[in-house]
């Protein structure tokens, strides 16, 4: 799922002497006495595409409207390029958002609109046509310059919106929730023209979404938000192997998650005590953890493999029925019913035609699973 | 089915030809007719008993003398330039007062909003010539403004307010004021708040925010009301009978004097077919205001 700009050694946030160009210092905002935002730290790099992720209501909007100037920080600092913006208005920010509505004038075209920004910064007039016409060269947009933003359909507004907010060459890009509007195909063909767009300016881009695909697609780094605060904050990737708790596995993709005790441990290998009777369940965790603490074997379903006999050298084997079959055309997911009574779901790849599939209902079979294909959570 | 769609475009027709056109080609036929000390006080009326002929006899005495008439008279083209005048004046009069406070209202919490709503309608819910007897009482020489003055120490001899034109326009605003302030805040109220805080991000300062994207959006509230309350104050005659005084000329006050002073009725049928005329064309320019704006919503 990684793109090329992310893949081959672009991580500032490895290199301590690296500068960020937003940092968050124990950020802290409250409406009253709710708090949206709380105690937040975290820095983001030039160049990166950074994506907030969690559930609705957990303060990503009111991040992003901290960084734009529309909300002032309760305490704590946000530093841009080293220097603190609090005092900064909005429209004195090397800032630009796209609001999740697009928020377009009504009253303007779309060459009016993507030059909203510009006749009110120092560019000569005299550039102003030639910069629009990039602009909407970039977002594929010039036959419809003329338009009025009720005569052009949403991946279109959605564009002018990102063409407009991007105009003024701001060192920072906030999108909210940019491809909310869109239908599912829209959206996908969409995220990918957002990360050839931000490659192709340079801007850093700071985009939200509960969609973890989305953000899984196009970021950089992901940070997994909860209740106004950080959970983790790493690569995709790592974000998916390597989540750091329950919450954040659970919130990214399909885990099976079984609670156990750690039996004992040697380096990164856990083995956990699970149930009465049942071999122990070989995993690994990042942390050293002490005997008899208790924690969550979580293991993604992919991970998973189902077969009819117990496979020889399997680590990790454990029988059950088939209780359920979810077909989803390329995958097939086996929700497999152990002795125990816990539900393991199992996928595997439909490379064959369906009528050859080689389970079906209440047949008894064996999953199995490398000591390194799960990891232990305590958190 | 069809029969019913028959009837359901036939009934606002038929309340236009009932209320509207009969009436209208009453006036209009009066208006061609001669005045006479008679009841009605005009000649001719339609005799049927006579028949075909009788009806072209009818038809052959109307003649247009009372429009040459208004032409010579130069009464009347003062009173309908006046009329207009003051409607433009006291229109622009009640926009900067009332568009304030419809973005006021706007602006205010959401709770609040029925309540200034009510605030702003209120108003309606007493007698209209009462109210503008109140005005009377304030304005006189007496009333209650000039005393407030003279007690403040701003003036020593009372301010003559009441039967000038100063006194109709405040007795105008005062009483169209709601016509302006609710089409402007209903614009108002719809405007999206981040459209505003897209102008502030893309560089603008509240106030250019405000000229760059508020007016012009509200522009369709704006005409609206300009509308609402020009049309109404250019037949106007209780505010200026009762505020205004003897300079004050408007043409529904002149067409009041015809009808009932002079008993006049042809002549003051015409005045009223010309007025009539002359609104067309502002009622037309609102029409499609209001049709363009509602395009605009969909
Ligand atoms: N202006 C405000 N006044 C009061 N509460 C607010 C305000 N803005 C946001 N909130 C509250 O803060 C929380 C976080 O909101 P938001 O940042 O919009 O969440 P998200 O974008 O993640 O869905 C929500 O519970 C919301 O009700
Ligand atoms: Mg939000």
């Amino acid at each position: 799922m990684q793109q090329t700009a992310n893949g081959c050694g672009f991580a500032p946030w490895q290199d301590p002497n690296e500068e960020p160009l937003i940092r968050f210092e124990g950020v802290t905002k409250k409406f009253g006495e709710f708090t949206a935002v709380d105690r937040l730290d975290v820095d983001i790099f030039k160049g990166e595409f950074f994506a907030l992720l969690g559930p609705s209501g957990c303060g990503k909007t009111t991040l992003m409207r901290m960084l734009a100037g529309f909300e002032k920080p309760t305490e704590g600092r946000i530093l841009l390029d080293g220097r603190d913006i609090g005092p900064v208005p909005p429209n004195k920010r090397a800032v630009n958002m796209m609001f999740q509505s697009y928020a377009l004038f009504p009253h303007l075209s779309v060459a009016e609109n993507i030059a909203f920004g510009l006749k009110r910064s120092d560019m000569p007039k005299t550039e102003i046509p030639g910069r629009v016409d990039e602009m909407l060269g970039l977002v594929q947009l010039r036959e419809f310059a003329g338009r009025k933003p009720h005569q052009i359909s949403g991946g279109q507004r959605q564009r002018v919106a990102l063409a407009r907010a991007l105009a003024k060459a701001p060192k920072l890009l906030l999108l909210d929730e940019p491809l909310g509007a869109l239908d599912k195909k829209l959206r996908q063909q969409t995220q990918f023209e957002l990360v050839d767009i931000q490659e192709k300016t340079g801007t850093t881009f700071v985009i939200v979404t509960h969609d973890q695909e989305e953000a899984m697609t196009v970021a950089t780094r992901v940070a997994v938000m909860d209740h106004g605060r950080l959970i983790q904050v790493d690569t995709p990737d790592r974000i998916y192997e390597m989540p750091n708790s329950v919450y954040v596995a659970d919130f990214i993709g399909d885990v099976n998650l079984i609670e156990g005790n750690v039996a004992s441990t040697e380096g990164e290998r856990v083995e956990i005590s699970w149930a009465e009777g049942q071999p122990l369940i070989v995993g690994s965790s990042a942390s050293p953890l002490a005997a008899g603490t208790r924690c969550s074997f979580a293991i993604r379903p992919e991970k998973v493999a189902i077969s009819a006999e117990r496979p020889p050298d399997a680590v990790n084997a454990i029988s059950g029925n088939i209780h359920d079959i979810a077909y989803l055309g390329n995958i097939s997911t086996y929700h497999v019913r152990l002795d125990t009574g816990h539900i393991v779901k199992a996928q595997t790849a439909n490379s064959r035609r369906i009528g050859r599939r080689d389970f079906t209902w209440e047949d008894a079979v064996w999953l199995s699973f490398t000591d390194t294909a799960g990891i232990v959570l305590t958190g | 089915m069809n029969l019913r769609r028959l009837i359901l475009i036939a009934i606002p027709y038929l309340w236009l030809l009932l209320f509207f056109l009969i009436p209208f080609g009453i006036v209009l036929k009066i208006s061609l007719s001669e005045t006479a000390i008679a009841i009605p006080p005009y000649t001719p009326t339609l005799d049927l008993s006579a028949g075909w002929q009788g009806f072209t006899a009818y038809l052959s005495e109307l003649d247009f003398d009372n429009f040459s008439f208004l032409a010579e008279d130069d009464l009347y083209w003062k009173a309908f330039l006046s009329s207009l005048t003051i409607s433009v004046v006291s229109t622009l009069l009640t926009l900067a007062v009332g568009f304030p406070i419809a973005y006021g209202m706007a602006n205010a919490p959401e709770e609040w909003r029925p309540s200034l709503m009510v605030l702003v309608i209120l108003p309606f819910w007493t007698s209209f010539l009462i109210r503008v007897y109140a005005w009377m009482g304030i304005l006189s020489q007496g009333g209650l403004l000039n005393q407030f003055l003279i007690w403040t120490g701003l003036i020593d001899t009372p301010l003559t307010i009441l039967n000038t034109n100063t006194a109709v326009y405040i007795g105008i605003v005062y009483t169209y004021l709601p016509f302006m302030v609710l089409p402007i805040y209903a614009t108002l109220e719809k405007l999206d708040n981040s459209l505003l805080e897209a102008a502030e991000d893309l560089g603008c300062s509240r106030i250019q925010a405000f000229w760059l994207v508020t007016a012009p959006l509200s522009r369709p509230g704006v005409i609206a009301g300009c509308f609402l309350v020009f049309i109404p104050v250019l037949g106007e005659f209780v505010i200026p009978s009762l505020l205004g005084g003897s300079g004050t000329l408007m043409i529904g006050k002149v067409l009041w004097e015809e009808f009932f002073t002079n008993r006049d009725w042809p002549v003051a049928s015409a005045v009223a077919v010309v007025l009539l005329l002359i609104l067309i064309i502002p009622i037309t320019l609102f029409q499609r205001n209001q049709q363009a704006q509602r395009e605009a919503d969909e």
